[in-house]
């Protein structure tokens, strides 16, 4: 059961990670850049390259050089790095044992399930204090 | 000295400051200082065996210390050290 606040995002960035998803056979990785306030806000999503130097296709990485860019991107234009977005090809929206081996405490992770190389559900996760990945609810907004 | 960059999802141990001047001549010292400050970043940057976990990347101005002299590679004042978080993940 939820007990994480909602995580607001526009439905247009829901739009723009699917279509990075459907764009690649592998797995594909970003950040989520927004407000965490009274409610968690996404504002921008930003695609970066999957690292993974094995099995792409069910693996990602994130370079740290690249992790460093978007904090100093965040920070320059005043949002906060809330959280990252992967797919899962072929396999539930649903955190493995490498996504929760690997998570940080306080980010939203956003998994997007294909199947066939076609969008089938996305789902968000945080971890709470015993780093036990919990739902948060996706609040859509039209703008 | 130096001054030490904190991720994000760390900033909730640092009373959500970015960055930090923290004493020491070392990468090893600064983690101590910056641990003691802030005894919640320790499980975070310090594993049972008092190494950096694997989980985290250390790097002093743009080298990953792996590549440096580990713990032991030295800071000057005016050295950024950036502590950042491995993003990985996946169906395996």
């Amino acid at each position: 059961m939820p007990t994480h606040q909602p995580l607001f995002i526009k439905q247009a960035l829901i739009h723009k990670m699917i279509a990075h998803a459907e764009s690649l056979t592998e797995e594909c990785c970003g950040f989520l850049l927004g407000h965490d306030g009274e409610t968690r806000t996404v504002a921008e999503v930003v695609p970066a390259r999957n690292a993974a130097t094995l099995n792409k296709e069910k693996q990602f990485s994130i370079e740290p050089l690249e992790y460093l860019k978007v904090e100093n991107y965040a920070d320059e234009n005043s949002f906060e790095l809330i959280g990252i977005y992967h797919s899962h090809p072929n396999h539930p929206a649903i955190p493995s044992e490498h996504d929760q081996r690997a998570a940080q405490p306080h980010f939203s992770y956003i998994i997007l399930s294909l199947v066939n190389s076609k969008f089938h559900d996305i789902k968000s996760w945080r971890l709470d204090s015993n780093r036990n990945f919990i739902e948060e609810l996706i609040n859509q907004t039209i703008t | 000295m130096a001054t030490v960059f904190i991720p994000t999802p760390l900033r909730k141990f640092t009373k959500n400051t970015a960055k930090l001047e923290i004493q020491g001549n070392s990468v090893k010292e600064i983690i101590d200082a910056l641990t003691v400050e802030f005894p919640e970043l320790k499980r975070h940057l310090v594993n049972a065996d008092g190494k950096i976990p694997n989980f985290i990347n250390i790097f002093v101005d743009d080298d990953d210390i792996r590549n440096l002299q580990q713990e032991n590679t030295q800071v000057k004042g005016n050295t950024i050290v950036s502590i950042v978080p491995a993003i990985a993940g996946g169906v395996e």
